[in-house]
């Protein structure tokens, strides 16, 4: 898995509340058994009409070209309660297929944030307050450039300024390392063993 | 010290503690289908490694699979493609698989509790949501992503940080025409689409004890729906009859057992609770959504209000002009296109009783059409064993085969553009049923009246 430790970026905005799964990639993309590729689906029928045709100034590729054209942009700023409803990994890997390492929002759906996690994709939680002030600090300035550091765990923007989010030590240091959880449990499959012995 | 059903489920399956980070859990019940576990499959083979304990895994195909002639060849290639591979796959790792036609196939959450895969007190997951529906038997049930079905496919076991609880209790008796799909979406629309991200559900009361297992299936399906990482129901004598003589169930002295050790399932009675919602039951009318999330519920009979519990004022905005709703309308009478009967969340015997009740002696009404898709080859049989069919197809309705069906549109069962459907189903999400259409979200009484009438309209012998 890819390390994070910092990232400094201009962000993408999608500000609407309780953004689901099947808004971030549609049920029909899912038929594939690869995990390759998500990124060009992603948001996809906000982006395009019932014909495939790209729509006119969406809310996504709008802030893609225009004034900060040419830098990838890979924090992802959304309102609260983003990732509900559907289970599909594929979520977490459209939004690292293209390119995003954070997404911020006041909170996660629990199945979204692991599925984040186990994907080098960083969810940043912070408080109502600081979400909103970093919202109206992007809208003023597209191009404002977000600084999110994994070590000190803490987002900075000029004009939203400063705040600390969390995240479980032992996650912290796998996305550091590049560390994946499978290997942590292949690693300690005799306690494993041991709990069936005793258990079952 | 005081404990929850939760906690003792928890504590019983910990295999270890990883400093500052989360429990390891031993998973139970590995159930899995097409759509999440291909990649996951992949990933393990790429390892050089197997399924370390295929006996615990069970699968089914239900989302890609067509719900009219499944005894032919699937047509688009891609869904045919994804269900060749389930089968590839379980079989060169000894998993025992349902396949299309056999009749234990189903949609996953419905074929599972009625093989009898899923006990009592057992840990459940599942590459799906809605796997909550399995806490109805008194279990730790919940959906992961597909990076871990590969690690419940690679050690059994899975990182789990312990959640936050909530017990959610209903006394009262329900009024007449008031089912268990409004009792949660009552809840939902209480609590909001968020209100109970971080926590794992109990729910108890009266409501919940006299309701049957399908309906406490319904209700812990939807716990998702309100963020939840899973919803239970602690076990009793109806649990333990609806399990008892099922396939995969013990049988004889170790059911007998096994009951003796799931008498032990429930929360102790001073045990402590995150937070705690209390409903009256009397409360509760027929239910249905406006907009495009599950907590945008209202009483049938009410008009759209002006905001939703956790959505701001741009969310909400935006989601009724989606639906081409406005603020103050009332919908009895609205005119509908589709209504859809089936899903995990509603797609069993009881729903289809329901559904049948309300509309015997009666007939479709012209200009919608209906969808009536059971839950699993076992609910296709039981409806017709009890005469159910022959009373639908009086009434002018067809029945279809198992599957998820039009609940997310990933076979042909599509609601078209700017139609609006009335859909027992789970989700009322933009886009979900069909690229833009929208989805009304109402139990099986809601969903008759519609299909008999063309509208919205109160079950008969609502008491309001």
């Amino acid at each position: 898995m890819r390390k994070i430790i910092t990232i400094h970026s201009p962000a993408v905005l999608v500000p609407t509340a309780n953004i689901d799964t099947d808004q971030i990639i549609p049920a029909r993309f899912l038929k594939t058994t690869s995990r390759e590729g998500f990124g060009k689906k992603l948001f996809y029928d906000w982006r395009y009409d019932a014909d495939g045709r790209l729509i006119r100034d969406n809310v996504i590729d709008s802030q893609l070209s225009g004034p900060a054209s040419g830098q990838g942009r890979s924090i992802l700023v959304a309102g609260d309660n983003f990732g509900c409803g559907s289970s599909r990994e594929h979520a977490a890997w459209a939004i690292a297929d293209a390119g995003f390492m954070a997404v911020v929002s006041s909170s996660f759906a629990d199945i979204f944030r692991n599925n984040a996690l186990n994907n080098a994709l960083l969810p940043v939680q912070v408080s109502s307050d600081y979400l909103a002030s970093l919202m109206a600090a992007i809208a003023a300035d597209p191009a404002l450039v977000v600084s999110v550091d994994l070590l000190s765990q803490t987002i900075y923007a000029d004009g939203a300024g400063e705040e600390r989010f969390r995240i479980n030590g032992y996650k912290k240091e796998c996305l550091m390392k590049g560390y994946s959880d499978i290997d942590y449990l292949l690693a300690h499959k005799d306690r494993i063993l041991e709990y069936e012995e005793s258990h079952l | 010290m005081k404990q929850t059903l939760f906690d003792k489920i928890w504590d019983a399956h910990k295999v270890m503690e990883i400093p500052e980070g989360p429990d390891v859990l031993y998973i139970d019940r590995h159930l899995i289908h097409e759509v999440t576990s291909p990649q996951a499959f992949n990933a393990l083979r790429a390892k050089g490694m197997k399924v370390f304990r295929p006996e615990r895994t069970f699968a089914t195909c239900d989302h890609n699979t067509p719900t009219l002639h499944q005894d032919m060849p699937i047509e688009d290639p891609a869904s045919a493609e994804a269900v060749s591979a389930l089968a590839r796959n379980t079989e060169e790792n000894g998993i025992r698989y349902f396949p299309l036609g056999d009749p234990g196939n189903g949609i996953v959450h419905v074929m599972g509790p009625e093989q009898g895969i899923v006990l009592c007190g057992q840990t459940v997951v599942c590459g799906d949501s809605h796997t909550a529906t399995h806490g109805a038997f008194g279990n730790i049930a919940f959906g992961i992503g597909t990076s871990e079905v590969e690690m419940v496919f690679a050690t059994q076991c899975l990182m789990q940080t312990k959640p936050r609880q909530a017990r959610i209790t209903v006394d009262g008796r329900l009024r007449p025409g008031v089912t268990p799909k409004d009792v949660i979406l009552y809840i939902i629309s209480r609590l909001g689409t968020g209100g109970c991200t971080g926590c794992f559900v109990e729910y108890a009361g009266e409501v919940f004890r006299n309701m049957g297992m399908e309906g406490r299936m319904t209700v812990c399906n939807m716990s998702i729906e309100m963020g939840a990482k899973g919803g239970m129901v602690a076990p009793d004598e109806t649990t333990f009859r609806y399990i008892s003589g099922r396939r995969f169930a013990p049988s004889g002295e170790d059911f007998t057992r096994s009951v003796e050790r799931w008498r032990q399932l429930y929360t102790d009675d001073d045990a402590v609770f995150d937070k705690e919602y209390r409903f009256d039951a009397a409360d509760i009318p027929p239910m249905m959504t406006y907009g495009t999330n599950p907590g945008m519920g209202m009483p049938v009979d009410a008009v759209i209000p002006e905001s939703a519990v956790g959505c701001d004022s741009a969310s909400f905005d935006k989601a009724l002009a989606y639906m081409g709703f406005h603020k103050g309308q009332s919908l009895l009478g609205f005119k509908v296109d589709y209504v859809f009967l089936g899903s995990c969340t509603n797609g069993r015997i009881e729903d289809f009783r329901a559904f049948a009740s309300a509309v015997k002696g009666r007939h479709k009404a012209d200009g919608v059409t209906v969808w009536l898709v059971p839950g699993s080859k076992q609910v296709e049989k039981m409806i017709e064993d009890e005469g159910i069919g022959d009373i639908l197809r009086e009434a002018g309705f067809e029945l279809r085969q198992p599957g998820c069906s039009a609940c997310l549109a990933m076979n042909a069962d599509k609601i078209p553009e700017g139609r609006y459907a009335v859909s027992t189903s789970n989700r009322n999400f933009e886009g979900r049923q069909g690229y833009g259409a929208r989805t009304i979200l109402a139990g099986p009484l809601v969903a008759a009246e519609a299909a008999v009438t063309g509208c919205i309209s109160l079950p008969q012998h609502t008491v309001c």
